[in-house]
């Protein structure tokens, strides 16, 4: 896994609730048997036209979107499916980390297991970032892992929550299988007992 | 913690399945059973061959192909290229690694959470994963059950243990008893409407009271399976003699003295006097009406003769945002009655309701009658072993003369990854889980409702309350 520590962007505003993961990847592309690639079909319904050409009132086709790392949504984004695909596509299209004011547990999960950064913040910091961000996309706004901390507007100084464990894993670029791998004999041990 | 200290239903699956627990860290959890189908496993199998690694209990880990296969019958089959690779890629995998693989055709294949009860392989007391959110299906045995990502899939395969924090705990009790023509499926809808679909995130639900002690195990299947549509990852009820009665028999769940010992165990799964929840929400079932919902999540849902709601009714601007997007979607009026909307596609399956009693509830309103013209209605089983039975039954006769179509087992429109959706623009009453924009084929408009309100639908070709055909 990537290494996540400070991360500065321009920032993607999608101000909609709820976005769930059949928004952010529809269940058509799920077809694949491999991790790559997903990237083109990010938020694919919302994204292009009947004809496939670009939506060009859809956020992530604005010049000023491109090369942003940090998407900015609104309250419970990545709701529904269990599928890994979304985060995989997010991070397909460069995002390396997301602010909102809520996440959906699975979804959660996935990205901390991609390098993709969920980044909870108070409705009021929301609403702050969000504003400065739709009013001049070329805002950048720093994440900073080993601190906790949002910066970048004036006066604006917020932390969010992260387990120790996630943190630790991102930091490092470890992966968690190879810390479950650690235990086999516990893992072993306690497959004993219970027979 | 004292031994003696109350606990919840959750906390005794818990405790009992914790390998190791150090501070700071997440608990190494063991699962008992995983199940695969063919659209979350393939990356994870590839993880496990690129490090060498095998999977460590082929025996707790049961295979199927559901998301992306045919309903038509077999000499109708169109399967495009990548699901084929998929479909093949799930057959090798199983083959390489050693796993018990339900496939198409098979008379054992089904759709994942309904094969997993249905052959005895869920248990209470068990911890189970799948790739897939409904995994909470499960969890109406009294099994910790839950939906996990694909690389948890390969964590599981590879050490058949998950890291993971503990839950809070969320219960709902349901009071009362539900009235003639409100099912299963309209209080889990009333309960994402209550809630919203962000309500339950961070929590595991255990389901007391009543009204959820009279409902059968199907009915507490629908109820827990759409636990994650109130965003919590796992539904629980603790298991009782309604539980016991379904499951003795079953193929894989132990016979003779194992059995009486299973039982035993078994009822110990409870939630102890005195052991509290983090939070309870409490519903009265008594006034419980048919649900259906009108927008773009399961929350979004109102008594079927309720009007839709209007911008006002919803606090703050965000809310009245994401109201009007889901208004301009569906092509609705806010304020207006739902019910006599005209409706072009009836959709009966899924593993929220496709097993026999919701089935027999459909083939119930739908026996003497016809599918309104134009409607087009699937009824698609949710397994070989229910379509058989239903065959049995002379449903799936009820169906065709009504004009249904009467499918192959699978999860058919509800994923819209198989050939079965709905065109652009197009409204459906749906028994599946997800309403979400585009769910069930791109620009198509999905209410979610129970069968009775779906097969009522297809009759009038229109929203209908279904106490209108039960009474007639």
């Amino acid at each position: 896994m990537a290494k996540f520590t400070t991360l500065t962007s321009h920032v993607v505003p999608l101000p909609a609730e709820n976005v769930d993961t059949d928004q952010i990847i529809p269940a058509r592309f799920l077809k694949v048997i491999d991790k790559d690639g997903l990237g083109d079909s990010l938020f694919c319904d919302w994204r292009y036209l009947k004809d496939g050409s670009d939506n060009p009132d859809f956020v992530l086709n604005e010049a000023a979107s491109q090369g942003a790392q940090i998407l900015i949504a609104g309250n419970n984004f990545g709701s529904g499916s269990s599928r890994e695909h979304a985060p995989w596509a997010l991070v397909g299209w460069g995002f390396r980390a997301i602010i909102s004011t809520g996440f959906a547990d699975i979804f959660k999960s996935n990205s901390l297991k991609n390098g993709l950064l969920p980044v909870e913040v108070s409705a009021d910091v929301y609403k702050a970032l969000m504003e400065a961000v739709q009013l001049d996309r070329s805002t950048k706004i720093t994440i900073d892992l080993p601190t906790q901390s949002v910066t970048g507007l004036d006066g604006l100084e917020a932390t969010f929550p992260i387990d120790a464990f996630s943190k630790h894993c991102l930091l490092e670029g470890i992966d968690q299988l190879g810390y479950l791998l650690s235990f086999d004999e516990q893992i072993t041990g306690y497959e004993q007992q219970r027979r | 913690m004292s031994i003696m200290e109350p606990r919840t239903l959750f906390q005794k699956v818990w405790d009992d399945h914790v390998v190791v627990q150090e501070p700071d860290r997440p608990a190494v959890l063991y699962i008992d059973l995983q199940l695969i189908h063919e659209v979350t496993s393939p990356q994870a199998f590839t993880g496990l061959r690129e490090r060498g690694l095998k999977v460590r209990r082929p025996d707790k880990t049961i295979a199927t192909m559901d998301h992306s296969t045919p309903t038509l019958p077999k000499a109708l089959w169109v399967i495009d290229d990548q699901a084929k690779a998929q479909l093949g890629q799930l057959e090798s995998n199983c083959e390489e690694f050693g796993v018990e693989l339900f496939a198409l055709g098979d008379s054992r294949n089904g759709i994942v959470h309904i094969i997993g009860p249905e052959r005895g392989f869920t248990q209470p007391g068990k911890t189970i994963v799948c790739g897939d959110s409904h995994t909470s299906t499960h969890g109406a045995f009294g099994a910790l059950a839950f939906g996990i990502g694909t690389s948890e899939v390969e964590h599981v395969l590879a050490t058949q243990c998950l890291l993971q924090r503990k839950a809070k705990t969320l219960e709902v009790r349901v009071d009362g008893q539900l009235m003639p023509g409100v099912t299963a499926k309209d209080l889990i809808l009333a309960l994402c409407a209550e809630i919203g679909t962000g309500g339950g995130t961070g929590y595991v639900i255990e389901f007391t009271g009543s009204a959820i002690r009279g409902l059968d195990m199907e009915g507490r299947m629908t109820v827990c399976n759409m636990s994650i549509e109130a965003g919590a990852r796992a539904g629980m009820i603790a298991p009782d003699e309604t539980t016991f009665e379904y499951l003795k028999g079953r193929e894989r769940v132990p016979q003779g003295a194992d059995w009486d010992a299973a039982v035993e165990r078994w009822s110990q799964l409870c939630t102890d006097e005195g052991a509290t929840f983090d939070k309870t929400v409490v519903i009265d079932a008594n006034k419980l009406e048919p649900m259906i919902t009108y927008g773009t999540n399961p929350g979004m849902g109102i008594q079927i003769g309720e009007p839709m709601p209007t911008a006002n009714s919803f606090d703050d601007s965000s809310q009245q945002a994401a109201f009007a997007k889901a208004m301009g979607y569906m092509g609705l009026e806010p304020g207006q009655p739902l019910l006599g909307k005209k409706i072009d596609v009836v959709f009966i399956g899924s593993c929220t309701n496709s097993r026999i009693s919701d089935l027999r509830m459909a083939a119930g309103v739908f026996s003497g009658r016809k599918v309104a013209d134009g409607v087009r209605t699937l009824v698609v089983p949710g397994s070989h072993d229910i379509k058989k039975q239903a065959e049995s039954e002379g449903l799936d006769q009820i169906f065709k003369e009504a004009g249904a179509e009467w499918r192959e087992p699978g999860c058919s429109m509800c994923i819209a990854m198989n050939g079965d959706n709905l065109e652009p623009g197009q409204y459906a009453v749906s028994t599946s889980n997800r309403n979400f924009e585009g769910r069930q084929g791109k620009g198509g408009r999905t209410f979610l409702a129970s069968p009775l309100t779906a097969a009522a639908a297809a009759i009038t070709g229109e929203v209908t309350d279904p106490r209108s055909l039960l009474l007639s």
